[in-house]
């Protein structure tokens, strides 16, 4: 019971950790890829520190709305943290939410990121919280229906269920029906996670940012909470991704030896899904905004097309 | 149970008389409001005790309406709404006694308090009635008293027009269902509903569905399914904000509670297509009422269109219900049912709330226009608070009550691989993605809403110097609020209770058993698991536990106030801030197709040189769909035929005492045919 429990604390405090670095990773590996030097891969733990130890200068137009955002945002990320698998199958706190859960938490967080991105009467705020919140809500059907494509599948829409049924018959792993949910999941993750080619992630020019200018105002503990939850996402969707649909690595059994090869198993995938994010940041050039519904109809089309033929090959 | 009918029915009563009596007199407005709550509390407690004993209390007067005798029956159904109806009328009721006094000298508050109480007395009653024509009495008395309210501010622009356009599409739809209990109780009006019951099985398929038909169409007006919500974005913004909340809350309800009533209970079910055309209707409906809520900016408005999004939303849940039973998936038609039932109720104490809400700040900044507001947050600190639950809770954010019955509703739709025939089953798809798309857009839409209206700095000389509601309102609006939180904390114990409300109705079985009580919410057969009550508790303990650790690894915890970042600028304005037409402007460039806006830039250039402007003028707006091309070929429809009927009104007397006795002539011979 207890040790069950400390895993979970060590779950949390792992993804913590790792999430600064998947994120230096990809920026250290687009910069080589385009024949940059590159900072140090470890440079977000830097950032973290360092915002940990500004002081906080707030707009004197925003409220208390604007104080509070960053705690829920980083909040509802850990929330979710606990809900999905990462290194071991069949923790304490998988039964308390499904899939649906999952993305609503994670509407949650970004619902008040935008009304906090509202708060301090700037242009640049409320640009980017009215395109994050445009591109957030024409990425949630295409979630819906992926999640729909593998609940059909499992008979759940629970995770554990969803990683032990294509653990149980690992045909499921290249049925149609999963790989194009793969595919539609994988754009989603490029949009939710503010990656090219939806959001960049490195630029600072204001006509062309979403994420970036939604919280512009933000500085000191709280922007360290912000981007730190902001990474956390990429690493939860890259957790989905990777152990949703290939699941194994992950630990059966709660012993050291499976749990370090749990981890194992996690850093890699992360390592190779991080290496295809920056390979294609590399190649493809930031879409307009309004090119992006187009990019997310594809994906909606894709996923859409996943259930029928879960529905035609059942 | 009686007694709580009984007080349910005197405290309405003594509300009515006391506002008639009092008038503006502060004792009047009292009596007005106290007999609404009351009356609420005692429609509250009666559906509480009747749903949580699963009894059925049966009450025949003979003697009080001749010929017809009036015929009460409370069953799991009708408990459940009349729950629905104490809640939302106790916290309106509450709220009114503070929105009113506002109204001293200005409009008659004998009228306001007489016809609230009125509606509530109606709506109560409406959902107990056991005959067709008890139940076609009290719609009336309903839909004429919700008429009468929505004229109160008649001096306003564009109410008396908002007004007509309800009472005619209200009475369209009176009509449907006049034709609908005729044919359902095959003449006799006062044929009990348990006597429909029996017979309904006889019926000719074909009659069946032209009964379904009308129920549809009629039930549908009231609930304000596209394309019969017309009426309700200019109907419900236009009422006292207490009343907007009790229709947008209830009143378009009673459309849903007819339509399970008819569809399920009476008519005991029908053919995959009454499901399916429910369930597309719903979701049209959805989608559409959120989208045309996201191009507005009056904050009412918006609100109003979201209830049209909203009942989509029910009857998604409805339509999937009817669909899994004529599979005889009964789980699954009593899941789909529940979810849709749970929304209902959901949907009355969050849009009530933000109904409430609106009315505080429309109460102080005098104005409904979005663009005008801002930074409300500030001077009303309570009302912001209760605005931002019901518009998280709305968004369907968890652990609050939106969040559940969405949940409930997308888990029906996950079971429909279970449907036999791929050809429905495949749709079942689309009403998921169509779903999602709402709810991700109610999301963006609150954003605005919310974020608008009281973030940033006020637009206005009135919002900057808005003060908080008086305490009756804050109270209504609290009510509200906790409701709001504990529905979206406990769907684990709820959902039981619908499931019971249900049972019996079109054979759905006892669905008890099959949603596990406890902590967990779970569909049946296991198809998904959650439990609200411990996320909502998970996020408590980070909330503070986050806060805690960055004390304790000390973390910098200065805070320094400062101007908002500018690009060099000196002061800031609001015309700088971002307004809710521009939030809005991605999605209508997304949705343009839909939307089809119109622009119109006028430049006036400085006579010296086209570098300099002197003025900008940028008007746009959004094609009305609708409107264009389902009402006015309508209405200039109905304009030619009344100018043919004009060609038998010649004015001439001995003309129209002819036509009297030629139909006389035809009535009498018909009858001697007949008999």
């Amino acid at each position: 019971m207890i040790i069950s429990y400390l895993l979970v604390l060590f779950k949390i405090l792992l993804a913590l950790l790792l999430a600064p670095g998947l994120v230096g990773y990809v920026r250290w590996l687009k910069a080589r890829l385009q024949n940059r030097r590159g900072a140090p891969p470890w440079l977000p733990y830097y950032e973290l520190s360092k915002l940990f130890g500004k002081e906080v200068v707030m707009s004197n137009n925003a409220s208390w709305l604007f104080r509070v955002a960053p705690y829920i945002v980083f909040a509802s990320a850990v929330a979710v943290t606990l809900l999905i698998p990462l290194i071991a199958t069949d923790m304490p706190f998988d039964r308390v939410g499904d899939l649906l859960l999952v993305v609503y938490l994670l509407l949650l967080g970004t619902f008040f990121l935008a009304l906090a991105g509202l708060d301090p009467g700037t242009a640049f705020g409320g640009m980017g919280a009215s395109r994050e919140m445009t591109v957030a809500a024409i990425a949630e059907p295409t979630i819906a229906l992926a999640i729909f494509g593998l609940a059909l599948g499992a008979g759940s829409t629970n995770l554990g269920r969803i990683v032990s049924a294509t653990l149980a018959e690992p045909g499921v792993a290249i049925s149609p029906g999963h790989l194009l949910a793969f595919v539609a999941l994988f754009i989603v993750t490029l949009a939710e996670t503010g990656r090219l080619p939806v959001d960049n992630p490195a630029t600072h020019l204001e006509l062309t940012m979403i994420h970036e200018a939604m919280v512009l105002e933000y500085s000191g503990r709280y922007l360290a909470l912000i981007e730190w939850a902001s990474w956390l996402k990429l690493l939860i969707f890259f957790a989905l991704l990777a152990n949703l649909f290939v699941p194994w690595g992950l630990a059966a059994s709660h012993s050291p030896a499976a749990l370090a090869l749990g981890v194992i198993a996690l850093v890699v995938k992360l390592a190779v899904l991080g290496a295809v994010v920056a390979i294609a940041e590399t190649r493809v050039a930031k879409l307009r905004l309004f090119r992006v519904p187009e990019l997310l109809s594809v994906s909606f089309v894709l996923a859409l097309l996943a259930v029928t033929s879960s529905f035609l090959l059942k | 149970m009686e007694f709580l009918l009984q007080l349910m029915l005197g405290a309405y009563v003594v509300g009515a008389a006391g506002s008639l009596l009092g008038g503006d007199a502060r004792w009047g407005q009292g009596l007005a409001a106290l007999g609404a709550t009351l009356g609420a509390g005692a429609t509250l407690a009666l559906g509480a005790v009747a749903l949580l004993s699963s009894a059925t209390l049966t009450l025949t007067l003979p003697g009080v309406l001749p010929l017809v005798g009036v015929s009460l029956r409370v069953d799991g159904l009708s408990a459940f709404f009349l729950v629905v109806v104490g809640l939302v009328g106790m916290a309106a009721g509450i709220y009114g006694y503070g929105y009113a006094a506002a109204y001293v000298g200005r409009y008659s508050l004998r009228r306001l308090g007489l016809l609230l109480n009125l509606l509530l007395w109606s709506l109560s009653l409406l959902v107990l009635a056991d005959n067709a024509l008890i139940f076609l009495l009290v719609w009336e008395v309903m839909s004429l008293s919700a008429y009468l309210l929505v004229l109160t501010e008649s001096d306003q622009p564009g109410t008396v027009r908002a007004g007509n356009w309800y009472l005619s599409m209200t009475h369209a739809g009176f009509a449907a269902l006049l034709g609908m209990f005729l044919m359902l109780s095959g003449g006799d009006l006062s044929t009990s509903f348990q006597a429909m019951r029996e017979q309904t099985g006889g019926l000719s398929p074909l009659l069946r569905d032209i009964i379904f038909v009308l129920a549809l169409i009629g039930f549908g007006a009231k609930a304000g399914i596209v394309p019969l919500h017309i009426w309700l974005p200019m109907a419900h913004p236009v009422a006292p904000s207490h009343v907007s909340a009790l229709m947008s809350g209830l009143v378009i309800k009673t459309g849903v509670y007819g339509l399970v009533r008819v569809a399920l209970d009476l008519l005991g079910g029908g053919p995959v297509w009454w499901g399916g055309t429910i369930l597309a209707l719903g979701a049209i409906s959805a989608l559409l009422g959120v989208l045309y809520a996201l191009m507005e900016h009056d904050l009412k408005r918006l609100l109003a269109y979201h209830s049209v999004e909203n009942i989509g939303i029910i009857l998604i849940g409805v339509g999937a219900g009817l669909v899994f039973q004529r599979y005889g998936l009964m789980t699954l038609a009593a899941l789909g049912l529940i979810g849709g039932l749970y929304h209902t109720i959901n949907h009355a104490t969050f849009k009530g709330l933000l109904f409430l809400g609106a009315g505080s700040v429309l109460h102080a900044t005098h104005t409904r226009n979005m663009e005008d507001m801002g930074g409300l947050i500030k001077p009303m600190p309570w009302t912001a608070a209760f605005f931002l639950i019901g518009a998280a809770a709305i968004s369907a954010l968890p652990p609050l009550n939106g969040f559940a019955s969405e949940w409930l509703v997308f888990q029906s739709l996950l079971g429909s691989a279970q449907i036999p025939v791929p050809e429905i089953a495949v749709f079942m798809p689309v009403a998921v993605g169509m779903l999602a798309l709402t709810s991700g857009l109610a999301a963006a839409c609150f954003v605005k809403a919310f974020g608008i209206t009281f973030l940033a700095i006020p637009r206005s000389h009135e919002a900057a110097h808005a003060h908080e509601a008086p305490l009756s309102m804050r109270l209504g609006m609290g009510i509200l609020a906790v409701v709001c939180v504990a529905l979206g904390l406990a769907p684990a114990w709820v959902t039981p209770l619908l499931g019971r409300a249900l049972t019996g109705l079109g054979g759905l079985p006892d669905t008890q058993t099959a949603f596990t009580l406890g902590v967990f919410l779970h569909a049946p057969d296991g198809f998904g698991r959650m439990s609200p009550l411990l996320t909502g508790l998970g996020l408590l303990v980070l909330l503070v536990a986050i806060p805690l650790l960055m004390r304790l690894l000390r973390v910098n915890q200065r805070l320094r106030m400062g101007d908002s970042w500018g690009c060099g600028r000196i002061g800031q304005t609001p015309r700088m801030e971002y307004t809710a037409t521009a939030f809005a402007e991605p999605l209508r460039r997304v949705f343009a197709e839909l939307y089809r806006p119109s622009k119109e830039l006028t430049i006036d250039f400085h006579p010296e040189s086209r570098y300099f402007v002197q003025s900008i003028a940028y008007k746009s707006e959004i094609s009305p769909l609708f409107e264009r091309w389902f009402y006015e070929p309508l209405l200039a429809l109905i304009q030619r035929l009344a100018r043919l009927v004009r060609r038998l009104q010649a004015g001439s007397l001995h003309l129209y005492l002819a036509y009297v006795v030629v139909v006389l002539v035809i009535l009498l011979l018909s009858a001697r045919w007949y008999s």
